[in-house]
C-alpha cells in the first residue's frame, strides 16, 4: 500500500536478495543476524525458494558451494563467529571461482565476544577471510537503504567477476529501522558457460573444483584471478565524499562509525573547522586514490572506527604515511559518540585537548 | 486515555511496541501512583524499554526487565519479578512482549493468572509500512499466531503505522482505512492510533483517540 517500507536492516536485505533472484538461502543462527534468516524462512517457502537452517555454518558455506556451482543466486549470513567457521569455505568458493554473496553482521570479538556492533572483522573481510592467495569484494552499508541497494550490487559483482561479495555490516546496521524503497531495475544474470547444469549430452562436461595436480597449472590460476582483482581495483571502487572540497582534517569512515563522524563533523564546521570525510563503500577494493588526493590538502587524517586501526592502515598505506594519523575508535561493543568523534577533530586542529 | 489494570502490548516484529509501552507508561504515571512497566521481550537483541531505564528512574515507574537485556550475552530470560505484576494489585502495569508468536509463548507462563484476574487489555500494535503486514489479511495472519502462542485472546487494536520519524502526516491518514478494514474483519475496536510528537497537533482534530509518543533515543 505505501512506496516506502520501513525495514530492519536485515530484513532489507533478505528482501533484497530475493528481488536480485536469490532462490537459495542456508544459514544458521547468531545474534546480530538472525532476522536475516527469519524472514527467508518465512518467504522462501512462499516463492518456490530453498530456505535451509544448517546444521552448522561450515555446511551451509558448503551448501552456498554447491548451488553456486549450478551458477544460480545463492546466499548464506552470519555474525563474526560465524564467519571465522566459513573460512574455509569462503576459499574453496574463490578457488573455484565461484560466485556467491556473503553477509558478515559484525558483533563484538575476539572469541564469543558479544552480541553488540563492532567493526572489528575488516581484516578478516579485506585480508584474510581463508587460506591462500584471494580477495572478495567487501562493501559497507551505512544506511538500511544501503544494506538493500549493495545487496543487489553484490551479486552484479559476484556474477561479474566469479567471486564472493561480502557484506560488511554491523550489528546497529542489521538492527535498526529506517524507510526503504525497494525498486530495482535487475539485469539479467550473465551467462555461466561454467556452471554444471547438466550437459544434454551435448557439450563437455563441466568441472568446478579448486585442486590442481600440477603446481605450474596453480600458479597460472593464480595469476589469471590476479590480473582480475587488479582490473577491479581499477574499475570498482565506490565512496562517497563528505565536505573534502576545503578539508584540512580528513576522517575515515565507513557504516555506523561514518553516520557518527558525519554529526561530529557538522558540529565542527559550526566551530569553523576546516573537516571532510572520505566514507568507503567498498572496502575492498579499497578507495586508495580518493585519500591520495585528500592527502594533497589534508594534514592530518583520523580514522573512526568500532576495531582497533584496523582501517587505519590501510589509510596510511594510501596516503603513504605522508600525514598525521590519529585513531578515534571504541570497541567491545561500544561506538564512539559525536562528541568523541568531535574532541579527535578539535585535537588535530590543534584545539581543546 | 482509559486502562485496565494490565495493559499487554503484542504485536508484529518491529510494530513498535516498545515506543507504544514506554510512552503508555509515561501516560499512566501522571493518573496513578504506582506503575511499572515489564520488557517481556525473549527475541530482539537491541533496542529494549530498558533503554529508557533513566527516565523511567526519573519519573518513578517501576522497570522490571531481565538483568541480560542490552548487555552483551545473548539470554532469551525472563525476570523473576513478572510474577510481581500479577500478585500486587494495586500497581498498574504495562507488558512489552516481544515480537510475533515467538516472542509471545514469554506471555503463556502468566497468561492464566490474568485471566483469572480479568482487569487487563490485550492490544495488538500494528504497523502497515512494515513488509510482512502491509495489508489486513496478512496482519491477521500474525494476530492469530501471536493469539494462539500467547493463550490470550486480543481486545483492540493500536494502529502505530509509521515510517519512523519520515513519517507525514499523509502516511497516518493513508494508514486509517487499514486499521478499520482490520478493526472490521476481528470485530476489535480501535483503542487509538498513536503518532510521534512531531505529527500531534497537526493530526488531533482529525483522528479521534490520538494518541502521542515521544520516541526513544537513538542513534543517527
Amino acid at each position: 500500500m505505501a512506496d516506502k517500507v520501513l525495514m530492519k536492516g536485515n530484513e532489507a536485505i533478505a528482501e533484497a536478495a530475493i528481488i536480485a533472484g536469490c532462490r537459495h538461502y542456508f544459514g544458521y543462527p547468531i545474534t546480530p543476524q538472525t532476522e536475516i534468516a527469519a524472514y527467508m524462512a518465512k518467504r522462501m517457502p512462499k516463492i518456490g525458494g530453498c530456505f535451509l537452517q544448517a546444521e552448522s555454518e561450515i555446511a551451509a558455506i558448503n551448501m552456498v558451494y554447491g548451488v553456486a556451482s549450478t551458477g544460480l543466486r545463492v546466499m548464506t549470513s552470519s555474525s563474526s563467529p560465524g564467519i571465522s567457521l566459513k573460512g574455509e569455505g569462503l576459499s574453496y568458493l574463490a578457488g573455484a571461482d565461484l560466485p556467491s554473496l556473503v553477509i558478515n553482521v559484525q558483533r563484538g570479538g575476539p572469541g564469543l565476544g558479544g552480541i553488540q556492533p563492532s567493526q572489528s572483522d575488516y581484516f578478516q573481510a579485506t585480508k584474510a577471510g581463508g587460506h591462500g592467495d584471494f580477495r572478495m569484494l567487501v562493501l559497507a552499508p551505512s544506511s538500511v537503504q544501503e544494506m538493500a541497494d549493495l545487496t543487489v550490487k553484490g551479486f552484479e559483482l559476484a556474477d561479474k567477476y566469479r567471486m564472493t561479495s561480502m557484506i560488511l555490516a554491523d550489528g546497529t546496521m542489521g538492527q535498526m529501522m529506517e524507510p526503504v524503497s525497494l525498486e530495482y531495475d535487475i539485469k539479467p544474470m550473465p551467462e555461466k558457460p561454467w556452471a554444471t547444469t547438466g550437459t544434454k549430452m551435448e557439450r563437455e562436461h563441466n568441472i568446478v573444483n579448486s585442486l590442481f595436480l600440477q603446481p605450474d597449472a596453480l600458479e597460472k590460476s593464480n595469476l589469471e584471478r590476479f590480473e582480475r582483482y587488479k582490473y577491479i581495483e581499477e574499475n570498482e571502487v565506490m565512496y562517497e565524499e563528505y565536505m573534502m572540497d576545503d578539508a584540512e582534517i580528513c576522517i575515515a569512515a565507513f557504516g555506523i562509525a561514518a553516520r557518527v563522524a558525519k554529526n561530529a563533523i557538522v558540529e565542527a564546521r559550526n566551530k569553523g573547522i576546516k573537516v571532510g570525510m572520505i566514507r568507503p563503500i567498498t572496502l575492498w577494493p579499497f578507495p586508495t586514490k580518493a585519500f591520495e588526493a585528500a592527502a594533497e590538502k589534508a594534514h592530518t587524517f583520523i580514522s573512526v572506527e568500532l576495531s582497533m586501526g584496523q582501517m587505519l592502515e590501510d589509510v596510511k598505506l594510501a596516503t603513504k604515511c605522508k600525514g598525521e594519523y590519529m585513531l578515534c575508535s571504541r570497541v567491545g561493543g561500544m561506538i564512539p559518540s559525536p562528541e568523541e568523534v568531535l574532541a579527535a577533530i578539535e585535537k588535530a586542529n590543534g584545539g581543546a585537548k | 486515555m482509559i486502562y485496565k489494570r494490565i495493559t499487554l502490548l503484542c504485536g508484529h516484529y518491529g510494530s513498535g511496541k516498545t515506543n507504544v509501552a514506554v510512552n503508555m507508561a509515561y501516560d499512566q504515571k501522571e493518573a496513578y501512583k504506582k506503575v511499572a512497566i515489564a520488557d517481556l521481550d525473549i527475541v530482539n537483541p537491541y533496542f529494549r524499554t530498558k533503554d529508557s531505564a533513566k527516565d523511567f528512574e526519573d519519573m518513578g515507574i517501576e522497570l522490571i526487565a531481565s538483568e541480560y537485556a542490552g548487555s552483551n550475552v545473548d539470554i532469551p530470560a525472563l525476570p523473576q519479578q513478572i510474577y510481581s505484576i500479577c500478585d500486587q494489585k494495586d500497581k498498574q502495569a504495562i507488558i512489552d512482549v516481544g515480537g510475533d508468536d515467538r516472542g509471545a509463548y514469554a506471555l503463556g507462563r502468566i497468561a492464566p493468572s490474568i485471566l483469572a484476574e480479568n482487569n487487563y487489555e490485550m492490544l495488538f500494535v500494528i504497523n502497515c509500512f512494515r513488509p510482512l503486514t502491509r495489508d489486513a489479511e496478512s496482519t491477521i495472519e500474525v494476530m492469530r499466531e501471536i493469539e494462539y502462542a500467547a493463550k490470550i485472546k486480543f481486545t483492540a487494536i493500536v494502529n502505530n503505522s509509521n515510517l519512523g520519524e519520515e513519517t507525514t502526516r499523509e502516511d497516518v491518514l493513508k494508514s486509517l482505512a487499514y486499521a478499520e478494514e482490520i478493526s472490521q474483519k476481528t470485530g476489535l475496536p480501535i483503542k487509538c492510533t498513536s503518532v510521534y510528537n512531531k505529527l500531534y497537533d497537526d493530526l488531533k482534530n482529525e483522528i479521534p483517540n490520538l494518541f502521542s509518543l515521544k520516541l526513544q533515543d537513538k542513534i543517527n
